[in-house]
């Protein structure tokens, strides 16, 4: 336990350090966003199950509303961002509601299908300035009081947004009602019959992974100054799917590892391999479907389990 | 879910090997091309404009105030967002000193804002719209080879004057195809013409059957193709696969030569374009292509020209200004004038437009070429004045 | 000239026309996918990327073994084909035993590998290859000019859909198949070799799509993206069709086609989104699609 809290206190003290260590606060607060984008989206593959394949949606819908609000109507940060969030939790209703009908494969699908429509309102929409996107979009004051147009000072407020998420998600998932949602994804027919009405359950789930994706994708379009076609295509959804299973499904921590791994990867891979970015990513995608479906995390969970000898076989296997 | 130690190790050594490189020593002048390198106009300038870059600063000496030249190029893969943050990453990292701006006008148009928040200097070589010299403008941006006014006042004037009155127009799906659009009807509405409406056309689409059937329907005489590269070529080979040219003559807004070597004089004999440069005008511009094409083994577009005389052109300003400031290289760059194998007496106005002359050309039958690549035939030349048009007051920098 | 709503009527028979066109592509590639995942309940998301490896296959058959159009029709879908087989026994047989959605990852990581390794190699502007010498006319139907080219493409597709449909639900090699669906244990039991058959079916389903991108060749730029989009529509299509349904897929297909030209006369900013709000409606009313069998 005290190793626990000690490891958490030097990683705050590192997470807050690492501005002036010379790292680039901008690839560090977009990275932060995805993996807070990870760590919604993980609470709907991972803890609940079910397979999205058009999360994009959520993600850059938000980012255009708060985009819009920014520079249309010359909204603060805090009102933009918290709108953003509530259209994305209404379209996360909209969609959930239809994709719920249907189970397993038949829900991915609908997902990906909305997640297109979606994209292609987008494109079309005059508020969302179609291919060209929303561009200069000043982050503002935050509350009247504080001044974002730092990188280092909207870094702070980036990781702070971060920790309150994640405490938040660890704290849905510990709740009776993470409880009865892991019920349901371990076996859906014995949840019907103790009585739980799992269609509300996985509503509610997916509503909340819609909210905080969006809350994810607000914030990164205040970071960068834009919000584009980029943050509701159909490769975003692929590129968080790949984030959350490489770092592992089911844990807290995999989907941050995954978000900065893919990121990384992009980033840095790019220069020294040009465009075979994508073609590597998906070779590492198929390995970890293959044989590394417990991703990163999931497999040192596993790994250190056996080696204290606390359990026969490794945690169950998530999804 | 207990926490793993090996996680947080891990999850910190990925950010700490993450790290970029600190800001480059500030000792070299940095020189950055963010272009179009794979996709709808990787012809027009693309990797064969990057190659210039380095030809202008071999001819420029290989050094200015002492200090060596570094040169950057990107891929922006025409999406406003990579070219946006490519931009600031550079400025922000590797001490960017200037950067070229390649196709695509809605990706310029959000590096421009990243040229204003950031203080440096952007030339913008490939886009078209002239939003970047109006709505657009920044006190750090320069439009330096065309714009979609110029296009519409060569090309527009030149069909509607031989009695092309009525337009339906094709255009591409963002930022530079409206302008080019909303350009060109302006030109024919004030020389007697009619509009006779628009289909829009996603950017890079794949099949433009169901766009011409639209264009077909409207009974016009000229189909004004408002978009470039690719669609440019692809679209017209379609219009004639469609039968659509029978009835209709197509306006070739912007076209560069390499669009006109894929046609084949065959399809695009006849064609009026505007151009600001053409390879065989002059001796000067012979010498540059000749070179030009012993590496590339095509005839240089009208852009990669310009980048070769941007270059020189900002180099010239930061010796004579003695300093890489950003601030004061604009009012050298807008004090100085151009004179090279791009263009004679040329000069860059407070909004940012670099005012030249351009020239309506048209396409030569087959009969009528003599050599390969001698595609164009002089039909008039513009001043800068009457291209670019007067200020228009649109942009703070320059009031009416 | 007549109209309709204020539309000439020509402009409406020209889109309808041009949406069948596309609704024989949407046809042929839901019919692979419907294969696929009626015998092996495996959601083949690289269904695109084949669809473009088909395309790609007749374009570089050309430029390097100067292989025509006719020889590339029969020999495109046979090389993606058995490329599919050795997916099949080498990735997706691994997958067989766990949940469905791991087949789904699986091949989307495929479509991942292939697309990007297309667009590194060969750009994303798109290459075009020649209408065959045969088929370059020019059909005039008074309220259009339509290539004959695309008349081809309409009649082929047609004609592949209910082959594949009729051997599928009235021969006996589609019997086997369908009792594969159904109780694999047992035919094996039978003797029959099921996973063969198994990887015979992935091959054939994605060797449809390769057909598809062979026919799609001339009339699109051949680009390492073209398969992307039309294959979420593709699986809209699908959904609305009856997942399993053979002949849903195919008479979907063609009329959804058909339903976007409409919809390209009277609302063409909605073109884009129409399959998918009409999947949305379908799923709403019908679930299981409309000529699902759930």
């Amino acid at each position: 336990m005290r190793a626990a809290i000690v490891l958490y206190v030097l990683l705050a003290l590192l997470a807050v350090s690492l501005p002036w260590l010379g790292l680039y606060p901008v690839f560090l607060m977009k990275l932060l966003c995805f993996a807070m984008f990870a760590c919604a989206y993980n609470l709907l593959l991972g803890f609940g199950r079910m397979l999205s394949f058009g999360h994009a949606a959520f993600f850059g819908f938000a980012a255009y509303v708060t985009s819009w609000l920014v520079t249309a109507h010359g909204a603060g940060p805090a009102t933009a961002v918290l709108c953003g969030m509530a259209v994305a939790a209404l379209l996360g209703a909209v969609i959930g509601g239809l994709a719920i009908r249907r189970r397993g494969i038949y829900f991915a699908m609908i997902t990906l299908a909305l997640g297109q429509l979606v994209y292609f309102v987008c494109l079309e929409a005059p508020f969302t300035g179609g291919e060209n996107g929303l561009q200069g979009v000043p982050r503002g004051t935050l509350f009247g009081l504080l001044p974002l147009r730092s990188d280092r000072v909207m870094y702070y407020l980036v990781l702070a947004v971060f920790v309150a998420v994640f405490l938040f998600i660890r704290r849905v998932v510990h709740s009776p009602f993470g409880h009865v949602l892991r019920a349901i994804r371990e076996n859906e027919a014995r949840a019907i019959s103790l009585g739980y009405d799992i269609n509300r359950y996985k509503l509610l789930a997916f509503v909340l992974s819609a909210a905080l994706s969006g809350l994810a994708g607000s914030l990164n379009s205040l970071v960068l100054g834009f919000a584009t076609l980029s943050d509701v295509q159909q490769s975003t959804s692929g590129e968080v799917i790949l984030m959350t299973l490489l770092g592992g499904t089911g844990t807290f921590f995999g989907p941050v590892v995954g978000a900065a791994l893919v990121i990384t990867l992009q980033e840095y891979l790019s220069d020294v391999v040009g465009g075979w970015v994508t073609a590597i990513i998906g070779v590492i995608f198929v390995a970890c479907v293959l044989s590394f479906r417990r991703g990163i995390v999931g497999e040192l969970e596993a790994l250190r389990l056996r080696r204290t000898h606390r359990g026969a076989a490794g945690p169950a296997e998530p999804a | 879910m207990t926490l793993s130690r090996w996680t947080i190790a891990l999850g910190a050594a990925t950010l700490m090997a993450a790290s970029p490189h600190a800001a480059r020593a500030a000792d070299s002048v940095v020189i950055g091309d963010i272009d179009d390198m794979s996709g709808v106009y990787a012809d027009v300038e693309g990797a064969a404009g990057a190659e210039v870059i380095n030809m202008a600063i071999a001819d420029f000496g290989g050094t200015v105030l002492g200090r060596k030249i570094t040169v950057l190029t990107a891929d922006h893969q025409n999406k406003p967002d990579i070219g946006a943050s490519k931009f600031r990453e550079w400025a922000d990292q590797q001490g960017l000193n200037l950067l070229l701006g390649g196709s695509n006008t809605g990706v310029n148009i959000a590096m421009a804002k990243v040229a204003a928040a950031k203080k440096v200097p952007f030339i913008v070589i490939g886009a078209g719209g002239a939003s970047l010299t109006n709505e657009d403008c920044t006190a750090y941006s320069v439009h330096y080879v065309y714009d979609t006014t110029a296009l519409a006042n060569g090309t527009a004037t030149a069909m509607v004057n031989a009695g092309n009155k009525t337009w339906f127009y094709l255009t591409a799906d963002y930022a530079f195809g409206t302008q080019l659009q909303n350009a060109a009807s302006k030109v024919v509405e004030t020389r007697g013409g009619k509009n006779l409406g628009a289909v829009r056309v996603p950017l890079g689409a794949a099949d433009f059957s169901s766009f011409l059937l639209q264009a077909q329907a409207s009974g016009a005489q000229v189909l004004g193709l408002a978009n470039a590269g690719t669609d440019f070529s692809n679209s017209l080979k379609a219009a004639n696969e469609f039968g659509v040219t029978r009835t209709m003559k197509p306006a070739a807004l912007l076209a560069f030569i390499t669009d006109i070597h894929s046609l084949g004089l065959k399809t695009a004999q006849g064609l009026y374009l505007t151009t600001a440069w053409y390879w065989d005008l002059n001796d000067e511009t012979r010498a540059f292509a000749k070179r030009f094409f012993a590496k590339v083994n095509r005839q240089p577009t009208m852009d990669q020209a310009g980048v070769y005389s941007a270059v020189l052109t900002y180099l010239k300003a930061v010796k004579a200004a003695g300093t890489t400031d950003s601030d004061k290289v604009m009012a050298q760059l807008k004090k100085d004038k151009i004179n090279d194998m791009f263009t004679q007496g040329g000069y860059i106005r407070a909004d940012g437009a670099m005012i030249h002359d351009m020239y309506v050309m048209q396409v030569k039958t087959p009969q009528e070429s003599k050599y390969p690549w001698d595609y164009y035939r002089v039909v008039r030349k513009m001043s800068g004045a009457e291209a670019f048009g007067p200020i228009t007051g649109l942009c703070p920098l320059a009031p009416k | 000239m007549s109209t309709i709503l204020g539309i000439p009527v020509a402009v409406i028979l020209g889109q309808l026309t041009l949406g069948l066109v596309n609704g024989s592509f949407y046809a042929l590639l839901s019919l692979g996918l419907a294969v696929i995942f009626g015998l092996m309940g495996v959601v083949n998301f690289a269904h695109g990327a084949f669809y473009t490896l088909g395309a790609f296959a007749a374009l570089l058959g050309l430029q390097y073994l100067g292989i025509n159009y006719w020889v590339a029709l029969l020999a495109a879908p046979l090389a993606v084909g058995l490329l599919g087989v050795l997916v099949e026994r080498l990735l997706l047989r691994h997958l067989y035993g766990l949940d469905p959605l791991y087949g789904l990852l699986l091949t989307f990581g495929l479509a991942l590998i292939v697309e990007g390794s297309l667009h590194q190699v060969f750009g994303a502007s798109g290459q075009s290859y020649p209408v065959p010498e045969s088929l370059a006319g020019v059909l005039n139907l008074h309220f259009m000019f339509l290539p004959l080219y695309r008349a081809w493409v309409i009649l082929a597709s047609v004609v592949v859909c209910f082959s594949t449909w009729f051997v599928i639900e009235r021969t006996r090699l589609g019997a086997t198949l369908r009792a594969a669906t159904e109780n694999a244990p047992l035919l094996q039991a039978f003797g029959v070799n099921v996973p063969l058959l198994v990887a015979a079916t992935y091959g054939g389903g994605v060797a449809l799509a390769a057909l598809a991108g062979v026919l799609a060749s001339p009339v699109v730029l051949v680009n390492s993206h073209m398969g992307t989009e039309l294959v979420i529509v593709v699986f809209a299509v699908v959904v609305i069709g009856g997942m399993g349904s053979i002949l849903g897929a195919i008479v979907s297909g063609l009329v959804l086609g058909v339903v976007e030209g409409f919809t390209k006369v009277l609302y063409p900013e909605a073109s884009n989104i129409v399959v998918f709000v009409i999947m949305a409606l379908v799923l709403i009313l019908r679930p299981a699609g409309l000529f699902g069998r759930e």
